[in-house]
């Protein structure tokens, strides 16, 4: 048993540290630490800055542009990234339909997409949901019909994040209505260009922009953007979330709310002393505080299981339950860090977007907004409910 | 950065593991449970025999230089088995504070005896009023001649019945709950002026009340430097909790096995408990705090261990920033808050029969509730873990 950085982690530790510092643009950093979300034109200059480095893909393998990292450094570039307050790259395209491309895409695909994910140029969506599927995913009905040699697609799918920005989509739809549920799905790729398709608007509870719906009527996509085997795109869906599953509990990112809430509680006056000195609301912050520290070496120790070649089973669901909770009591312990000031919500006002006046302490500017989009955090890939339904699903087995 | 046990632990775990099957099922362990002494003399001799009541000495005493890591491990499957015999108030407390802080013939009777399996010992620290605080001493310790008089009150010596020899704090100096002037002596439990009120805990082990009332103790059983010893006494109650969490983990581990295994068998509304969403859902619950909790244990065993060799952390993933006793701290009240729940929680999921006495689901339930007292219930660590941060 080992919990020790080798020299060569310390000296990669300092290289990325010293990386965020001199890279990382003021204003980005700002938006991110105050919990705002990040405009498209800062997420891209961002993304733009860790490709120059070289850094943008540490899931992929070396010779499509990744890094070739240990697990180690990339939790200790995970974790210095949070610290630093910058953004992580948008999932959609280097996350998510990167890799599902380099394991079962075509090398016309390839081609095609892997360059522009990697720079940035391109920014995808991920067209999972629909209003009649949300956990229950594989009962999806977006409909993909052979003509010629294109798909017609018809359907529509919901919570399509970031749509609006987008200029491709991955997308499941269903090709064998016959086929038991999930043997009738597809995995296609969709330019957002093509006739057909509308992207309207879901304004979230923390009054920003988004959640999309996209609508598709008749919307002709060619052969080719089929991703794999037809009817196997439940295979290649379920890859995709696997490689999501890396550093799932977020525990770099809560470990950098804890130092903010710490930040803030220090400065807040309460009475003739400071809110971190008051018996109640320290002791929810320790709470907290622990339930992360144990978080973070179920992290370290997961990651040394995969390291040795182990398998993980029950472990990425029970990090994905416990940091989601962990990272929303961090975000209402800062909301109740504002005290009255809680109560306005105009997140506008401090960005001089408003005819109101901002008030309260400065840092209030984002606490709410990143509470109420934090809320989604026990919804989005698997609700605490179905993860606990796998758990129990795998334990009983046993 | 691994998480894995060397070959030498392996073994280890495998020899251990193998006693707790063969000698701790629920019958055996009841039975154990009803006798007068609580636990076995063959038990402790077989650990002597297999070396575990040498497994945290020097080499240089005579022991086998085990660290942190190796009694967790032993711990872990003591848990399992809900194992009574005092490993931890003989080897880790007493023998912990008498390998830090004894004289060469101190070390050399008591350790010598220890090790091999001729006496037991335990620690008194607390007091009526101290709850769980290790520097609230009251018992006084007066010079006289040589030596020492003592009076005062130890209470709830944890396997105190049982002791040959129990090691008490008292203080020489200092107002009363000052860090400053606290000594440690080795009484003789049946010496002149001690009463020792015996009784046993809900779990079924031994615990004693000492009303010491002008109790002479030699200079020679004076143990460490007058006045000095509340350092070692906090080394050796990380240590303990340490070794109680591993503990724990495995007890946990077993009980939520058990409830599982319970759950599958079980019919009620013509199909099996397990297939009742709400108690999936809670096992799932109980399965996610065993896995923090063991991440914690392992953490902490693998901090003291290298805070034992070095004081430098710099290097140490995850707590770079953090000292042991914080550590410590965190995880007996993450263990705590997982001991309550899984234990609580496993009584509710067996509804009738883990009310009954006879089933051992019940016994689980009372270790870990005592587990979560023992060394400093939540409210304690978590002011202690402030106290760390913010003074």
């Amino acid at each position: 048993m080992e919990l020790k950085f080798s020299q060569e982690d310390l000296e990669f530790k300092k290289e990325v540290r010293q990386f965020f510092e001199n890279k990382l643009p003021a204003d980005i950093k700002d938006r991110c630490e105050r919990g705002l979300v990040i405009p498209k034109e800062m997420q891209v200059r961002w993304q733009k800055i860790l490709f120059d480095q070289g850094w943008m893909a540490p899931n992929w393998p070396v010779d499509e542009g990744g890094t070739g990292w240990s697990l180690t450094q990339k939790y200790i570039f995970a974790q210095e990234a949070a610290a630093a307050c910058a953004p992580p790259p948008m999932p959609f395209g280097v996350n998510m339909i990167g890799p599902v491309l380099i394991k079962y895409g075509t090398e016309a695909q390839q081609q095609k997409h892997l360059p522009n994910i990697l720079n940035s140029d391109t920014w995808w969506c991920q067209g999972y949901s629909e209003p009649g599927s949300g956990s229950d995913l594989a009962s999806l009905k977006t409909k993909a019909v052979k003509d010629g040699n294109d798909y017609v697609i018809n359907g529509q799918k919901i919570w399509t994040s970031y749509a609006q920005y987008a200029d491709m989509m991955f997308c499941l739809v269903r090709t064998d209505p016959d086929a038991k549920k999930q043997e009738g799905i597809s995995f296609l790729l969709i330019d957002m260009n093509t006739p057909g398709i509308e992207v309207k608007p879901i304004i979230g509870l923390d009054l920003n922009h988004t959640l999309n719906e996209v609508f598709f009527t008749d919307v002709r996509v060619p052969i080719e953007n089929l991703v794999g085997e037809e009817n196997s795109g439940w295979t290649y869906a379920k890859s995709l979330l696997e490689h999501e599953r890396s550093f799932i509990a977020r525990v770099a990112n809560s470990k950098q709310l804890l130092v903010r809430l710490k930040q803030i509680a220090s400065t807040q006056r309460i009475g003739d002393n400071l809110l971190i000195n008051n018996p109640d609301f320290r002791r929810k912050l320790t709470a907290v505080e622990i339930d992360l520290m144990a978080l973070e070496y179920s992290e370290l120790r997961f990651l040394a299981k995969q390291m040795d070649g182990g398998q993980l089973g029950p472990e990425p669901s029970i990090m994905k339950l416990e940091g989601s909770q962990i990272q929303q009591r961090l975000k209402k312990l800062l909301v109740e860090s504002l005290g009255m000031y809680a109560l306005p919500f105009d997140a506008d006002a401090r960005a001089d977007e408003s005819d109101y006046l901002a008030m309260g302490p400065e840092h209030a500017h984002g606490i709410l907004d990143q509470h109420f989009y934090g809320r989604s955090a026990t919804l989005v890939g698997g609700t605490s409910e179905v993860q606990k339904n796998v758990i129990s699903r795998l334990l009983m087995k046993r | 950065m691994d998480f894995k046990y060397s070959q030498e632990q392996t073994m280890l775990k495998d020899v251990v593991d193998r006693f707790v099957a063969d000698n701790y099922s629920a019958e055996q362990r009841a039975t154990l449970a009803n006798t007068e002494l609580g636990h076995s003399d063959s038990h402790w001799q077989t650990f002597a025999d297999m070396g575990l009541l040498a497994l945290p000495f020097a080499e240089a005493l005579g022991g086998m230089e085990g660290s942190a890591v190796d009694v967790a491990l032993v711990m872990e499957s003591f848990g399992k088995g809900l194992v009574l015999e005092p490993y931890i108030p003989t080897v880790i407390l007493a023998g912990g504070l008498i390998s830090t802080l004894g004289n060469d013939q101190q070390q050399a009777s008591l350790l010598g005896n220890i090790m091999a399996g001729k006496m037991k010992a335990a620690f008194g620290y607390c007091e009526p009023q101290s709850r769980f605080n290790p520097a609230d001493v009251e018992t006084s310790a007066s010079p006289a001649g040589s030596g020492y008089i003592l009076n005062g009150h130890k209470s709830i010596v944890w396997h105190g019945p049982s002791a040959n020899k129990i090691i008490v704090s008292a203080r020489t100096s200092g107002t009363p709950r000052s860090k400053e002037g606290i000594s440690l002596f080795i009484l003789d439990p049946n010496a002149e002026g001690v009463t020792r009120l015996n009784t046993r805990t809900a779990d079924g082990q031994g615990a004693s009340d000492l009303l010491l009332e002008n109790v002479q103790i030699d200079a020679d059983d004076l143990l460490g430097e007058e006045g000095k010893a509340y350092p070692a006494i906090e080394r050796a109650l990380q240590a303990a909790i340490s070794a109680v969490s591993a503990e724990a983990v495995g007890a946990m581990e077993a009980t939520n096995e058990i409830t599982r295994e319970y759950l599958k068998i079980r019919q009620q509304f013509g199909t099996a408990l397990s297939n009742f969403q709400s108690l999936q859902h809670r096992t799932a619950e109980m399965y996610s705090e065993v896995e923090m909790s063991r991440s914690m244990s392992e953490a902490l065993a693998m901090r003291l261990r290298d805070s034992d060799n070095d004081n430098n952390n710099d290097s140490h993933i995850g707590d770079e920033d953090t000292l042991p006793a914080q550590t410590t701290a965190a995880t007996k009240v993450r263990i705590g808050k997982a001991a309550t729940f899984i234990g609580e929680n496993s009584v509710q999921l067996h509804g009738g029969i883990g009310m009954t006495n006879e089933y051992v689901i019940g016994h689980y339930y009372k270790r870990l509730m005592m587990i979560d007292i023992l060394f400093g219930d939540q409210d304690y660590h978590s002011r202690q873990y402030e106290q760390l941060i913010y003074g």
